[in-house]
């Protein structure tokens, strides 16, 4: 492709998002990407759609996101894995339950389906869970997917409309709407999208992003041990902790009957090797959740990065004191879940459309304009979930 | 002494030849040596479970009985998260090692390649069905067809008569020519190998077929014939074992995951047998495919050179060391030749490559059939979009098919090397938290 509308920059599924939008408006549109469609953090995560509610942009973009997931989940392609298990956020104890209480009355009150579960109630729906726990909260419309499917099937509806996308092209510097690729060529376009995840920071020093590296496990095939995907609500008692790493229990079916174990989070690290205090502390967290899981055989572990930004909100938008260029990153651990509405979003933004919910908690220059600004941007709180 | 070094501690990694050898010269040369193997039994493919040992084997093997050589059966190496430290699993439990030096001895496994119906119950390795019949397997009156290629096929056809198979045809893909070049190169070779494949190739003239190799295996749930191809020539062959391999793949996982450099299959070795890893030796079949004479010779140098190589690269290589490897280090340059030979002699024929139809499974811990690959760009695409090389074997088995099929060179090992149960990792962290003095956990008393 000679002259492109737009480029992209990275192919994981929050790139391969914004090129299916921005196809489907009509710019012919050109990805580059550093290795293999779909092989950074998309790779990585856990493919857990779900609606969060920590606050009320993160839910504002949750809800939008899954619902485009829950229009397009019949078209997916097998490999996409799609399997909509719900979630189960498991209630240790009066004061979880409480707090799912609140959340189920939030959910309901906000149009999701969601369900207070009794302590026989939980046990019904997830035999498997160690005895004792006071009860949960099951949130219907989530589901569990495998990500890396997901955009090459994203990408193959951008090329059918004469996008290109070329693999194992690294973009080394961005200057202006000019990108300089390994080889030494430069490429040119009106539109530069940075969908490179935690490695946008590369490309645009300065982005308030912070890597968070996450430790995952996967077991042998154990079919029917779990139904749902299960996560503590535990998170939310220890939510204020500025805790340089933490786990918690989030464990996944997976569509081949195996079982996705997380989670962890670190700050300050940026090789990918295992931790093993880290990736013990998580499974005996796991096992103490479902004391089964013990025997299953763990046949890989691996970490990955999230691009978290200081509100834990993402990009979304143009990027402050740069001409043509344009964020789509700093997704954190929902990134999976939110890469649809990324696109969407970013999409109607650059056609001027009015966007399907408020894009302002999601636009860059709230972190770049001013310094006295900046900082007086809030520190989310440290809530742990994926 | 200046060059000894009594509180080194050595752990060698398999207990084939290599490991054998590297594990009792470290201990000679005055180190602290602990030996690990997966299996329950030292010996490693070649002589574990043989009844008798073979000579050299119950002598090796008697002498790892009689040292105070720690040997820790059934203990497999899961990970090496940095230098100095192992995590293995043993009795099901964690156990971590400490070592100042490593020797890596982990051998290599088969090759299988993939066509139709390889898949089948009775369709096993070549190693792999003389194992099971050491193991008991009933092979008598049986028939087993052997193919794929190397010289295992020969002493693996050889010793089937005696569980009482009959052997109606071994199939080596390999040209005649090449087989001519070969075994005027196996007079280079010292030790009885030779011998006994040129044995095994005298009893057999018949049935041996040079450029042969299968292209379909019968039958529903169980194998009933092969059918073999030469030039343009096909036959079918009833049996009841189809016994095939297509030569070795060392075993790299432990080499690449405390990153030693790898060049064109094999972990790349100094004259020391030191890997580009500070303070990993390696020696064996990950550093070229050669049998167990090689692995003897280099499990020597590698077990002299770790425990008396000085610490510091620059430090003279003291006289000691010179003259105890002398003698392995000749014996190692005349197996190197071999092995130059022996690779030279088994090239894959390039018609191997159209065995499989498209859907002619090629994964099979995820069912991935070949036409499930077009398309993917590299191992990582196929991996990540169509499973491959994502169930329990790691890509062992797929990995090194599709790189012959389609040039993908496997990419990325990670931890653990084999499966291993929650519990144990959950428990790993604990159980190094509890070792207060530096090495305890090598040496638990036997
Ligand atoms: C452990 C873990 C668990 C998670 N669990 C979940 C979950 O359950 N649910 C959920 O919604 N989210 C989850 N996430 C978050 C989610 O995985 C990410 O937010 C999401 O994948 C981000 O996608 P991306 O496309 O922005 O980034 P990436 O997938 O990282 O894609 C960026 C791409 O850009 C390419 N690239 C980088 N630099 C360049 C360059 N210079 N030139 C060209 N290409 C380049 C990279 O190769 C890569 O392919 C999890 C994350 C982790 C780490
Ligand atoms: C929902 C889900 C289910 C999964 N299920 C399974 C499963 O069933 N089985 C399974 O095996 N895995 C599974 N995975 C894991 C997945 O296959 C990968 O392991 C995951 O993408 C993490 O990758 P990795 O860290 O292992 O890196 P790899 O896939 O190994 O890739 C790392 C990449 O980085 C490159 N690289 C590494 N080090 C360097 C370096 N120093 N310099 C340059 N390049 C380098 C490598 O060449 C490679 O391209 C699953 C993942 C998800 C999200």
């Amino acid at each position: 492709m000679k002259h492109p509308d737009a480029i992209v920059i990275g192919a994981g599924i929050v790139g391969a998002s914004c090129a299916e939008r921005l196809s489907a408006d009509g710019q012919r549109v050109l990805v580059l990407e550093a290795e293999v469609v779909g092989s950074g953090a998309t790779a990585a995560g856990m493919g857990h759609v779900v609606v969060m509610d920590d606050n009320e942009a993160e839910f504002a973009l949750t809800r939008y996101a899954r619902q485009l997931w829950l229009e397009c989940a019949h078209q997916l392609p097998a490999a996409a894995e799609w399997e909509p298990v719900g979630t189960l956020w498991v209630a240790a104890d009066d004061e979880e339950l409480d707090a799912a209480r609140g959340k189920c009355a939030f959910y309901r009150s906000q149009g999701c389906r969601a369900d207070l579960l009794s302590a026989q109630d939980l046990y019904r729906a997830e035999p498997k869970l160690r005895p004792g726990l006071a009860g949960g909260l099951l949130v219907h419309d989530d589901a569990v997917t495998y990500p890396p499917p997901v955009a090459a099937w994203l990408l193959e509806r951008a090329r059918n409309r004469g996008a290109e996308v070329r693999t194992g092209v690294r973009v080394q510097a961005l200057e202006g709407g000019t990108l300089r690729l390994m080889n030494g060529d430069s490429l040119q376009a009106g539109l530069v999208v940075v969908a490179a995840g935690a490695a946008s920071l590369r490309l645009i020093p300065g982005l308030p992003l912070q890597p968070r590296k996450g430790h995952l496990a996967i077991t042998d095939r154990a079919p029917g041990f779990v139904h749902h995907q299960l996560v503590e609500l535990g998170y939310l008692k220890s939510a204020h902790g500025s805790a340089l790493e933490s786990v918690a229990f989030n464990v996944q079916p997976r569509a081949t009957g195996q079982l996705l174990i997380g989670s962890s989070r670190q700050f300050g690290q940026t090789g990918a090797e295992i931790h093993h205090a880290l990736l013990s502390r998580m499974l005996q967290r796991a096992i103490d959740y479902l004391p089964g899981l013990a025997d299953l055989s763990i046949l890989r572990t691996w970490t990955g990065f999230r691009a978290a930004t200081p509100d834990k909100l993402p990009l979304i938008g143009p990027a402050p004191d740069r001409e043509q260029v344009w964020l789509a990153t700093g997704h954190e651990g929902l990134g999976i879940t939110t890469s649809l509405a990324t696109g969407q979003i970013l999409a109607d933004l650059v056609a001027g459309r009015t966007p399907g919910i408020d894009p302002t908690p999601y636009a860059p220059a709230r972190f770049l304009s001013a310094e006295d600004e900046r900082s007086s941007i809030p520190e989310a709180a440290d809530v742990h979930f994926h | 002494m200046s060059d000894l070094h009594p509180s080194r501690e050595i752990v060698v990694v398999g207990a084939g030849p290599a490991g054998l050898q590297a594990a009792l010269a470290a201990h000679d040369a005055g180190a602290r040596v602990t030996l690990v193997d997966a299996s329950p039994e030292a010996g490693g493919q070649i002589w574990r479970g043989g009844h008798p040992p073979s000579r050299i084997a119950a002598r090796l093997l008697g002498r790892l009985r009689d040292s105070p050589v720690q040997f820790l059966r059934g203990c497999t190496i899961v990970d090496a998260p940095k230098p100095g430290q192992l995590l293995a699993m043993h009795d099901g439990n964690p156990l971590w090692l400490s070592y100042h030096r490593l020797v890596l001895a982990t051998g290599a496994r088969e090759r299988f390649l993939p066509f139709p119906g390889w898949t089948l119950p009775n369709v096993l390795g070549v190693g792999g069905i003389q194992a099971l019949a050491k193991g008991g397997l009933d092979l008598a009156g049986k028939r087993v067809v052997v193919a794929g290629s190397g010289p295992l096929l020969l002493s693996v056809a050889a010793s089937l008569p005696l569980y009482g198979a009959q052997v109606p045809v071994i199939a080596e893909q390999a040209s005649l020519s090449h087989l001519v070049r070969f075994a005027l190169g196996l007079r280079y070779l010292p030790g009885k190998i030779p011998e006994a494949l040129q044995l095994a190739w005298r009893l057999q003239p018949l049935r041996f077929q040079a450029a042969t190799y299968p292209v379909r295996a019968h039958g529903d749930m169980r194998l009933t014939a092969v059918t073999l191809r030469s030039a343009d020539r096909e036959w079918t062959v009833d049996c009841d074992y189809l016994a095939c391999a297509f030569g070795f793949v060392p075993n790299l996982e432990l080499a690449e995951l405390l990153g030693c450099t790898v060049r064109e299959g094999f972990v790349v070795v100094d004259n020391w047998q030191q890997t580009t890893a500070p303070d990993v030796y390696c020696a064996g079949e990950p550093t070229g495919i050669g049998g167990a004479e090689k692995a003897m010779a280099e499990g020597a140098v590698a077990g002299l050179a770790a425990a008396l190589l000085p610490e510091d690269a620059n430090s003279p290589v003291s006289r000691n060391l010179h003259s105890q490897a002398a003698p392995h280090l000749a014996r190692r340059a005349r197996c190197h030749h071999f092995a130059q030979v022996l690779e030279r002699s088994f090239p894959l024929r390039p018609e191997l490559r159209d065995l499989p139809l498209p859907e002619t499974t090629v994964c099979r811990c995820e069912d991935v059939p070949l036409i499930h690959l077009e398309g993917c760009s590299s191992w990582r695409d196929a991996k990540l979009q169509r499973r491959l090389g994502m169930g329990h074997c790691q890509g062992r088995v797929c990995g090194a098919a599709t790189e012959f099929l389609l040039g993908w060179p496997m990419q990325s090992v990670r931890p653990p090397l084999s499966p291993v149960p929650v519990r144990l990792l959950a428990a790993a962290a604990l159980a190094k938290a509890d070792d207060s003095n530096p090495h305890p956990q090598t040496r638990p008393g036997q």
